[in-house]
């Protein structure tokens, strides 16, 4: 069999350009700008990045309009859907740059952006693929990339404990899913998603397949952080650079969720099992709705007792991947519209928020609560923006976050409407937003209500401000308007 | 002009006074006062249009006036439905004139000008949708949307204990979302989840069985805003905390918004539902009303003392609802009404016109404002004159008929909300007296010796306070005619309320 190198190349275009961009970012660094001074290095390297960011937009769009693509049984799938989550990694890392040219990046500027866009590309691939392999291939490739970045703070333990935690988490998470796959594979002879669904549906679901099955969402759960594979995020959240944090905490998010929802859905319609109340029955449906109730209960519980701002954000976000479990495990194809727009909107509103974070701790001297005190005074703007974030995640209407989750809630409800099998966990899910909404609160008390202690005014760079102001914007268009992208999203997850 | 544009325009004035400089504190002011001038101008001028936009109705039996309804999120089928009928419309109208004389008596805000009224519209723009929101799910929105800017109202420009004030309201009012959510949800979906629209989902037959758990979900999660006894905790302390407007707002209309979405989603919907949970809520609404006037009159504090008659008054709302009749329920609506200018205008006296001199809210403290401030002795008279229900004031007009409604139902229930009035005039006039009134002894008492000879004499009191200001007299002077208006010729209100209220009734087909 030959390859259709023509069609691979199509379907690659736009991972090309990041890699072209990353090694162009590298050579300039070494060449010409080792010497010069860090902001502008910052400065000239992250342009560069930006470019080749927004030159891979144009394949990207192109996509969006040409005909699908499968090339190599499903190695490399290509159609809106996929078009649209590469657009929205683009997006994120794009704002991650920006981000990141604002921050401290200590010596090795050239290495930092081309480790930003090789994750970049590994999330990328994650997202157009259907194949066991590729997948892990991909997943490894990114999170090589972020165990550096993490890192890369080389003067401050924190960021090496963290980066050595999260590795080591990783990559056991990387020997179970592994270990995981190699089961599926052997049992169906075949790496291919919807082979492995047609497969498990004449063979039928058999024990070993249950334990293939439940090391692939192991391996997942640590990826996504959920409870009780959720350890390693909150030190790797505070520890890293905050800009690898956000991209951390979003585009790989987006990414991981992503593919999550492809393996089961496309590979294991038959093996959903029932997480209804009362109608508990073995599967990967029931798996999610334990790993969703500890993950909802304990983010939100923890995230209560949290001082710096960076943790607390990393226990939230875990209490959100246990709300977006609750969309998936409804399994129907309004499940996963709700999954998809909601990592859009939980991508750009944590990002947001981080990068809101990176702007002001840098300057108001760490990232603790008490840095924040007063920031509505200080730093009015960016301050107005926070607001934004934080009530999105709160689920505070009229922004993404509150259509995002009562979305995904309507979802679960929506399976099995006739007896309300799944309210149970949506009883949980609100409950436990009512929570959340405590700490989200303290946070913003921090920086609207409590005095400064010092009252000089912060001044951020217009382009960071506009970046973000965008994003804000986003954050309350998906709320006010979210057809736009529901719309669209629905059509597309009919087709898969 | 549409009255949904009383919405829009206060989203605008929020909008414009964030993009104003911080320290044009004068223009900020004057353009929250025109904002809210214009939008309650809009809405008196569709409430006194009414009956001539009523004709021009397709639908002319429920009694409603479109004001916009088109798809909003169609996938779920949502939609963008605002109306009005003769039960909203004096809400929606009482909204406009709390924003107004709110702005007016929170003209000596001095710290931090521009976020307080951006607070502020954005709290009166959502409570305006509430209000208006013929669509669950945009009710629920603009309910939630009401509820953010509190807490920061309250944390920033407080006093008592003002974070711990604002949290607990805001997290009591988002637990009782959090029910509604649950209620909301599982209506949708049991109607066969194809629309939010109340009027669609009033026409659908739920089970009796389904009504029996989805009713009181709906219908407690608003009540907690409403000050429901036992979940009216927030409301004492959250009234305290608040600064003078944002009492007014939260007494004034903010608990008006809970026992509103009571009626308009949990007894619409949920019929059954309803009749089966009756007793219990009218009990628990006489248990509110003797227990708030009770709590009352053993408080020390000023203000406490409005918040929990609050708290009694808005048991008089929920045990009119209860009723099913149309007195009963008439009453309830025009209850609203009224205590959301009698709260007003109280919260008013306390919060601006006497701690706001004096620092101090503690009876024992004060005393001899007839004299000090003579002003906010008449205001204080004719505000506790309605609370106690005197003839001849709104409050009279509007517990009567809940009083006659519940004695319809059940004459004991008339009995035990009666008992509140006689407790409700002693709190009245016991602070009246302390307040206004008993100079010497306190002087005395104080160890104050206020110039050795102050019996009565003008000009002589112990107090040296700054007079009062022209906007607080034009505040005052709008809510008290209010007050006596609606007491002198109930039927401006009434003759709107009624009909709308049989038509309501009609609707619900009650077995």
């Amino acid at each position: 069999m030959t390859a259709p190198y023509y069609e691979v190349f199509k379907a690659l275009t736009p991972e090309v350009m990041l890699a072209v961009a990353a090694f162009i970012t590298l050579t300039l660094d070494l060449a010409s700008l080792r010497n010069a001074a860090p902001s502008v290095r910052n400065r000239t390297l992250g342009t560069v990045v930006v470019l080749g960011l927004v030159a891979s937009v144009v394949p990207l769009w192109q996509q969006l309009n040409d005909a699908r693509l499968v090339i190599l049984g499903g190695t490399l799938v290509v159609n809106e859907l996929t078009a649209i989550f590469n657009l929205v990694i683009v997006v994120l890392t794009l704002l991650t740059v920006l981000i990141s040219i604002d921050f401290d990046l200590g010596r090795h500027v050239g290495e930092y952006f081309a480790t930003l866009l090789f994750g970049a590309i590994g999330m990328m691939l994650l997202v157009s693929t259907e194949e066991l392999i590729t997948i892990f291939v991909a997943l490894e490739l990114t999170s090589i990339c972020l165990y550096i970045l993490t890192a890369f703070q080389k003067s401050t333990l924190r960021s090496q404990e963290a980066a050595l935690k999260y590795f080591m988490f990783g990559a056991i998470s990387s020997a179970f899913l592994l270990f995981g796959l190699s089961y599926i594979y052997g049992l169906t002879g075949t790496t291919n998603l919807r082979e492995i669904a047609q497969a498990v549906q004449s063979n039928g679901p058999s024990p070993l397949m249950a334990v293939g099955l439940l090391f692939v969402i192991v391996g997942f759960g640590f990826k996504v952080a959920v409870v009780p594979f959720h350890l390693w995020a909150p030190d790797a959240y505070e520890g890293a650079p905050t800009p690898v944090t956000a991209f951390i905490a979003t585009g790989s998010k987006v990414a991981s969720f992503f593919v999550f929802t492809k393996v089961v859905m496309l590979g294991f319609p038959a093996m959903e099992g029932s997480a209804f109340w009362g109608g508990f029955s073995s599967g990967w449906t029931m798996l999610l709705a334990a790993t969703a109730v500890a993950s909802m209960v304990l983010g939100n519980c923890v995230a209560i007792v949290q001082h710096n701002v960076k943790r607390l954000l990393a226990y939230s976000s875990i209490a959100h991947a246990g709300y977006i479990f609750v969309g998936l495990l409804a399994a129907t194809s309004m499940g996963v519209t709700s999954v998809l727009f909601y990592i859009i909107v939980y991508g750009l509103t944590n990002l947001g928020a981080f990068g809101v974070v990176a702007a002001l701790s840098s300057r108001a001297g760490g990232d603790e609560m008490e840095n924040f005190n007063g920031m509505a005074r200080r730093a009015p703007f960016l301050s107005l923006m926070m607001l934004v974030f934080v009530l999105s995640l709160a689920g505070i209407p009229p922004l993404g976050g509150f259509f995002g989750k009562f979305f995904l809630f309507a979802a679960a409800v929506q399976r099995d409407a006739q007896n309300f099998g799944l309210l149970w966990l949506v009883i949980l899910g609100i409950v436990m937003s009512a929570v959340s909404l405590y700490y989200y609160l303290v946070l913003l008390k921090h920086i609207y209500v409590i005095d400064p202690k010092v009252k000089d005014r912060i001044v951020t760079p217009t382009f960071l401000n506009v970046a973000l102001g965008l994003v804000a914007l986003a954050v309350i268009g998906l709320g006010i308007w979210p057809e736009v992208i529901l719309g669209l999203l629905k059509a597309l997850v009919a087709q898969l | 002009m549409r009255t949904d544009w009383s919405i829009y325009i206060s989203f605008l004035g929020a909008g414009m006074i964030m993009l104003l400089p911080r320290n044009s504190k004068t223009l900020i002011r004057w353009v929250a006062l025109l904002t809210g001038v214009a939008g309650l101008l809009i809405a008196l001028n569709g409430y006194f249009a009414y009956d001539a936009w009523i004709k021009t109705q397709t639908n002319l039996s429920d009694g409603f006036v479109q004001l916009v309804n088109v798809p909003w999120i169609p996938v779920l089928g949502i939609n963008y439905h605002l109306a009005v009928d003769g039960i909203n419309y004096p809400l929606v109208i009482l909204n406009g004139f709390v924003c107004v004389t709110g702005i007016l008596f929170s003209w000596n805000i001095e710290e931090r000008v521009k976020e307080f009224f951006a607070f502020f519209l954005t709290l009166i723009a959502g409570v305006y949708g509430v209000f208006m929101s013929m669509d669950l799910f945009l009710l629920f929105v603009f309910y939630e949307l009401a509820i953010i800017p509190k807490y920061f109202i309250i944390a920033i420009w407080g006093s008592t204990r003002k974070e711990y004030g604002a949290m607990k309201l805001v997290l009591y009012s988002f637990v009782g979302s959090a029910l509604v959510f649950i209620g909301v949800l599982a209506a949708f979906f049991a109607a066969g989840g194809t629309s939010f629209d109340i009027l669609t989902l009033a026409h659908h037959k739920f089970a009796p069985e389904f009504q029996r758990w989805a009713f009181p979900l709906i219908f407690v999660g608003f009540g907690v805003l409403a000050g429901m006894w036992p979940f009216h905790t927030w409301a004492p302390t959250g009234h305290v905390a608040a600064p003078t407007a944002a009492s007014m707002l939260l007494a004034g209309v903010v608990m008006k918004l809970g026992s509103y979405a009571c009626l308009r989603a949990a007894m619409m919907l949920f019929p059954q539902g309803l009749e089966y949970w009756k007793w219990w809520i009218a009990w628990i609404a006489v248990i509110g009303i003797v227990y708030g006037a009770a709590v009352a009159l053993v408080q020390k504090d000023f203000k406490f003392i409005i918040g929990y008659s609050s708290v009694s008054h808005m048991g008089f709302v929920l045990l009119g609802l209860a009723t099913l009749n149309v007195r009963g329920m008439s009453g309830a609506v025009l209850q609203m009404f009224s205590h959301g200018v009698v709260a007003s205008l109280l919260f008013a006296v306390v919060g601006r016109m006497v701690y706001d001199r004096t620092h101090t809210r503690q009876l024992d403290e004060l005393g001899g404002f007839r004299t000090a401030l003579p002003f906010a002795f008449w205001t204080f008279l004719i505000g506790g004159a309605a609370s106690m229900g005197l003839p001849g004031f709104s409050g009279f007009v509007a517990e009567i008929q809940v009083l006659i409604g519940a004695f319809l139902m059940s004459p004991w229930l008339a009995v035990g909300a009666g008992a509140s009035i006689a407790i409700t005039a002693a709190y009245i006039l016991n602070a009246l007296h302390k307040v206004f009134f008993a100079e010497e002894e306190h002087a005395t008492a104080a160890g104050h010796t206020a110039h050795g000879h102050s019996h009565g004499g003008e000009g002589e009191s112990r107090w040296s306070l700054p007079p009062i200001t022209v906007p607080e007299v034009v505040a005052g002077v709008i809510l008290m005619s209010l007050l006596v208006i609606i007491g002198l010729y109930p039927s401006i209100m009434l003759n709107m309320i009624t009909p709308n209220v049989e038509l309501f009734l009609k609707g619900l087909n009650v077995p």
